[in-house]
């Protein structure tokens, strides 16, 4: 359904006495997914994330230059191919209640989602009825202002206005940090619900656990470009490929709890050859040499060229 | 529970105004009546004018005794006070009517102009605001900025000289003075005649008004455009003129009113000038009069008034903040 190979982010920032600068947020971003699938895209902050979903919706800012294809269902996605699909093919779940308009009523806001993804008023209205009583959020809440909202129906909510687009591909963006685990539990399932139902879904998050639990595919990425992409379950059976996944499955604490040592490189000072060499123990002239490629390996991808099948 | 809720926080809301309207116009009293009795201004004087000459001493002594100007100051404050209190605000000295009537008759007059001036600095600042804030950057942005710098700049009499002398001396299009054309019985004067002498005037008074709501419009408006909501409403696919009417707009009510509420202290200030400048016989002219003519009652009352009129305008502020942002509440009360 979604293809992106080589996607690149650039921002052009003007420094003192008007240097200009160009900073590499996102260089080699690979990332497929397809429909009925979870695909969970893992990183720390500043990975690129989040830009790969204002990438796809066509929301960067205006001083960010996009290289790399996107394809969406076969055709090229360009700028105004994006417009044209956000908020009716394409919808994005965001992080919290503070991505609601605070001065206007929840209902009204969810039904100008309905009414954007090309419904009538009336068609809109029926829909949020059904998709409010689908996540068990009485008529009432309609009339209420996003401050009034718990954390729970906060989150169904924000699902809700994924659904009522009838979107093919949800872009949820952490959807569960900062929340009750009983309520991470059910926001997981909803999104399960919606790749079931024959939509692609990408969620987007830092916490691998919660994206195991519900995920198909995970997509690791690194300063900015993907590293590897693994089944959900070759993280349990220890199938993992780059040592960037390895470190990372081994800092969690029912693991070894080993922090992985270093810092992400700033897209100020990138280096000429593999991204995560500065950290890596495996660490050899070819990977300082030259950036290595996206290779298939285990039926899962990996950007090393030190990986062994 | 909710009416009750609500029922309450209106009495506690209007119980601490009313407190406070107190307290502001005690303050005022006191103020007042200490810096006009510290002032050269001999009431006496003030009172018999040009024919001082002809009043001897003793006489003058025999007045400034018949209205206690003998006693202390504290006494002399306490007898005023109660005085106000019935209502009794004097005489003016400059028109010879009771300051209630000559305050009433003269408000009229500034009121029309007032609330013209009010409306279209409101309309205007806001419209301006709103396009300068949604192009930010581009060149009617700048142009937009240009002109409420320049605007914010100019003394307010200065502007008023201008209008005067490009529409009613070169174009001849607005008549150079008045609130009516000469020689006319204000009972004769068409509505058409009154909005002719009003609308300059209006005009100049308004101006002082634009600048500041402009910019202030402009920046909360990109301040919004700049938040997660705003991005959330772009990433459902609505344009920019309709995130402005279904997100911008009301975020940007509430501090637009404030400050539409908070100018009027500015607007009745500048009718001061503007009225002085149009010759226009409003309660900013009479005010002028009062001041050059040393007519103490005159001057305190309107002081009274006008600090009566700015609590008013910042109450009425208050009132629509919780019609349109239902976070707040009257009397300081969250509801869940």
């Amino acid at each position: 359904m979604l293809s992106i190979s080589n996607l690149g982010v650039t921002f052009t920032q003007y420094d003192q006495g008007l240097r200009r600068k160009q900073l590499a947020v996102i260089t080699d971003l690979d990332l497929d997914v397809k429909a009925g699938e979870v695909v969970a895209v893992v990183g720390a902050s500043g990975s690129g994330k989040s830009l790969l979903a204002h990438a796809l919706l066509g929301i960067l800012p205006e001083n960010a230059a996009l290289s790399g294809t996107m394809r969406f269902k076969g055709e090229i996605l360009t700028p105004e191919r994006c417009r044209a699909l956000r908020g009716k093919t394409i919808a994005l779940i965001p992080q919290s209640i503070g991505y609601l308009d605070p001065l206007m009523t929840v209902g009204g806001q969810v039904q100008r989602v309905a009414q954007l993804a090309g419904r009538a008023k009336a068609e809109a209205s029926a829909s949020v009825s059904k998709t409010f009583a689908r996540y068990n959020l009485s008529e009432t809440v309609r009339d209420r202002y996003p401050f009034q909202l718990s954390g729970g129906m906060a989150r169904r909510v924000l699902v809700s206005t994924a659904v009522v687009t009838q979107a093919q591909l949800v872009i949820a963006d952490e959807p569960t940090p900062g929340l009750h685990p009983d309520v991470v539990v059910e926001t997981l399932n909803h999104l399960r619900e919606l790749a079931v139902e024959g939509r692609g879904v990408i969620l987007i998050t830092h916490d691998i656990e919660a994206a195991l639990q519900i995920a198909d595919r995970v997509a690791v990425f690194y300063a900015g470009t993907t590293v590897e992409i693994a089944a959900a379950k070759d993280f349990l059976s220890g199938n993992l490929r780059h040592p960037y996944t390895q470190a990372l499955w081994r800092s969690l604490p029912q693991n070894e709890f080993i922090p992985v040592p270093g810092n992400q490189p700033s897209p100020e000072q990138l280096p000429v050859g593999c991204l995560f060499s500065d950290r890596c123990d495996w660490v050899s002239e070819t990977c300082t040499a030259e950036r290595p490629q996206l290779r298939e390996l285990r039926s899962g991808w990996v950007r090393c060229v030190h990986a062994k099948g | 529970m909710r009416i009750k809720a609500l029922l309450i926080g209106a009495t506690i809301f209007a119980a601490q105004k009313l407190l406070r309207l107190g307290l502001l116009l005690i303050a005022v009293a006191v103020f007042t009546f200490v810096l006009l009795s510290l002032s050269p201004i001999d009431p006496v004087k003030a009172y018999i004018g040009a024919d001082m000459m002809q009043i001897s001493p003793e006489q003058q002594a025999l007045i400034a005794e018949r209205w206690g100007l003998d006693q202390p100051i504290w006494s002399r404050f306490l007898d005023w006070l109660g005085q106000l209190l019935q209502g009794n605000m004097g005489t003016s000295l400059v028109f010879n009517q009771p300051v209630s009537q000559v305050i009433a008759l003269r408000f009229q007059a500034s009121l029309q102009m007032l609330a013209i001036a009010w409306f279209l600095s409101g309309l205007l600042g806001l419209g301006l605001g709103i396009i300068a804030g949604a192009l930010q950057g581009r060149w009617i942005d700048r142009l937009i900025r240009l002109y409420a710098y320049t605007l914010a700049s100019s003394p307010t009499f200065w502007v008023a000289l201008l209008l005067l002398i490009v529409f009613a001396v070169s174009f001849k299009v607005a008549p150079i003075c008045c609130a009516a054309p000469p020689g006319v019985l204000s009972g004769n004067v068409t509505f058409w005649q009154h909005l002719h002498h009003l609308l300059l005037p209006a005009v100049a008074l308004s101006i002082i008004g634009i600048a500041n709501i402009t910019l202030h419009t402009r920046q909360k408006l990109i301040d919004v455009l700049h938040s997660d909501y705003v991005l959330f409403a772009q990433a459902q696919g609505e344009s920019l003129w309709n995130i402005i009417r279904y997100h911008g707009f009301r975020n940007i009510l509430l501090p637009a009113i404030t400050l539409q509420f908070a100018s009027l202290s500015e607007l009745f200030g500048g009718s001061v000038l503007v009225e002085q400048v149009f010759a226009y016989p409003g309660l900013g002219e009479a005010t002028v009069q009062a001041a050059l003519r040393s007519d103490i009652p005159l001057l305190v009352g309107i002081v009274f008034f006008s600090a009566l009129f700015v609590y008013t305008g910042n109450t009425l502020a208050d009132l629509a903040y919780p019609l349109i942002d239902p976070r707040i509440q009257l009397g300081g009360q969250r509801s869940l």
